[in-house]
């Protein structure tokens, strides 16, 4: 079902001239509202009056989550904050949160965003929305219930946690739609399982996962033990939140962007060339509509590839791929290309592996080694040194075969890889190039 | 006829097995025989103790891996030649040690040899049928 099929299957060359008309007026409202970009976009002599095509978005500097950072915590706000209504804050790795803010209209935006995006996975305003996404400063769980309301659903909002009353409440109160992280789906199912209640019996029939990178694996646990369609969607809190792409349910093949709010460009994280559609690269996101804190080619460090051919759904939008890593934490290891999060799926798919693990990457002579630390506990442990070793062989051989790369696996204590409150810390690279 | 065997996960670095008899120390727990099988990177410390069950929970709040496991302790003259006869017989019956470990008692007439089996039961009842001592839990946790 498509929310508002005016604007999602407007025919791309109408797309283009709307963005194009949008994006020469947010670049004259930053231009004389934030100093910021005020003062990079004089350094390059770029006068946001010039801009005539699509192609001048390339003449123009990136955003960073440091320039983010830099300003906190308003600078970047392009209203007065008396014209600001929300305030939301992401997490941060290291310090202080990225805070963004919202006027009375980014409220509307986001609400009819997310609406269209529930309505990507099938929801209606006869459905009973499930919202396990956490409320508070994260923009997860407001944004989905802003849509829900929008869409004339009937919201519960849970927020996260309590497993055992969720899973009472979605059999008592019939809930049809589950909103919240696929890890969490994933740890109300065992719960489910723990009292007895099978997903069969309950109403639910889609959910929107999104918040963290997932595999195509996952979403078929998921939809198996779930009893439900298992629907991607993507949204970082300095662009709206989420809200920003959806998966169709009709193909569920990569996620339609919602371009008229948002330009979506992939670069080459290194050279931070633009890539042509099919190339695997960072995502880099330019805000159409957004008054209260728009951003301007803002480096998501989110790794992705663009697809523009037509989709199934009617939808005009171009489709990203699911998110595959990080750029920040892409190692090469000997010239493979390997993200954490790959070594992390391998790991998981091995029977009593705790989710705890410590990549060290190191060179000895020319040869890059990877080292993965993985902790021992009761249930891998043995009395015989032989069972240990087959433990770590099989690890080593299961990345080899799926990844390509040789790894050295060490068997740690348990509780001696460090637990972090934040971001957790995966990777250390030792290497001295 | 079996008796329990604690193991305990160990990293190759300084000072772990340290913590491990401190650990136990502290506890007033006392070992009566064990064995370090090591590999480059890791070992695993095998501890016949006076207090099995309390020795895995002052372990494991302590932050080890700790796993148990049933083993026979077997009674062999201190003589030349007393092991050799019993691996024949256990060898005759197709039953293999995993490991072992040796230890003389207190008297000094005997040793008492800690085996692991691949199948204990079937070890235990041919051990028997030859004839040959198996020393009861009790008996070894009080020398």
């Amino acid at each position: 079902m498509i929310w508002d099929k005016e604007f999602e299957t407007l025919p791309r060359e109408a797309l283009e001239a709307l963005k194009l008309k949008r994006l020469q007026n947010v670049l004259k409202r930053v231009y004389s509202n934030v100093s910021f970009y005020k003062n990079a976009f004089d350094e390059k002599g770029f006068k946001p009056e010039g801009v005539k095509s699509m192609d001048d978005l390339k003449r123009l500097p990136f955003t960073t989550k440091q320039n983010l950072r830099d300003n906190y915590p308003y600078g970047l706000f392009a209203v007065p904050l008396e014209s600001v209504v929300r305030i939301h804050a992401s997490s941060g790795t290291t310090g202080k949160p990225t805070v963004v803010g919202y006027t009375k209209k980014d409220i509307e935006t986001w609400a009819e965003l997310m609406a269209r995006a529930l309505s990507a996975a099938g929801a209606t305003k006869g459905d009973i929305v499930h919202n396990s996404y956490g409320y508070g400063l994260f923009t997860g769980g407001l944004g989905l219930h802003y849509g829900a309301e929008r869409l004339g659903a009937s919201v519960i909002p849970m927020s996260g946690g309590n497993s055992k009353k969720q899973i009472m409440i979605m059999e008592d109160f019939g809930s049809t739609i589950l909103t919240c992280t696929p890890s969490y789906a994933l740890s109300l199912a065992e719960t489910a399982e723990e009292m007895g209640i099978d997903f069969k019996n309950l109403k639910l029939k889609a959910g929107l996962f999104g918040a963290e990178p997932w595999s195509e694996g996952i979403r078929e646990e998921i939809e198996r033990k779930l009893n439900l369609h298992a629907i991607d969607l993507y949204g970082l809190s300095e662009i709206i939140g989420p809200g920003v792409a959806v998966e169709c349910m009709e193909a569920k093949r990569g996620l339609h962007v919602f371009e008229d709010h948002f330009i979506v460009e992939v670069i080459n994280p290194k050279t931070c060339e633009p890539l042509p559609y099919g190339e695997r690269g960072e995502l880099v996101f330019t805000t159409l509509t957004k008054e209260a804190f728009p951003l301007i080619r803002y480096r998501t460090r989110d790794i992705s590839v663009l697809n523009p051919e037509p989709c199934i759904c009617g939808r005009t939008f171009v489709r990203m791929e699911r998110v595959s890593g990080r750029s920040d934490d892409m190692l090469i290891i000997r010239g493979v290309n390997v993200f954490p999060s790959q070594i992390e799926s391998i790991l998981m798919n091995i029977e009593g592996i705790e989710p705890h693990y410590l990549l060290i990457v190191d060179r000895k002579g020319n040869m890059d080694t990877l080292e993965i630390q993985v902790e021992v506990n009761e249930r891998v442990f043995s009395d015989e040194i032989k069972n240990l070793q087959i433990l770590g062989k099989r690890i080593e051989k299961d990345i080899k075969d799926f990844l390509g790369v040789s790894t050295i696996v060490r068997l740690v204590e348990p509780k001696t890889i460090q637990r972090s409150e934040g971001k957790a810390q995966r990777v250390i690279d030792k290497r001295k190039i | 006829m079996k008796i329990d065997q604690i193991s305990v996960f160990l990293e190759n670095k300084s000072g772990r097995l340290a913590k491990v008899t401190r650990v136990l120390g502290e506890a007033g727990i006392n070992i009566r025989a064990l064995s370090l099988a090591d590999t480059t990177d890791f070992g695993i410390l095998r501890l016949i103790v006076n207090d099995s069950q309390k020795a895995r929970e002052v372990l494991k709040e302590n932050g080890f891996t700790v796993g148990k496991t049933e083993v026979v302790a077997v009674e062999v003259e201190d003589k030349p030649g007393g092991l050799a006869s019993i691996l024949g017989v256990l060898s005759d019956h197709d039953i293999n040690v995993e490991y072992m470990y040796a230890f003389v008692e207190r008297s000094g007439e005997n040793a008492i040899i800690i085996c692991r089996f691949d199948e204990t039961d079937k070890a235990i009842d041919v051990l028997q049928k030859n004839n040959i001592a198996i020393l009861k839990g009790e008996k070894l946790y009080q020398f």
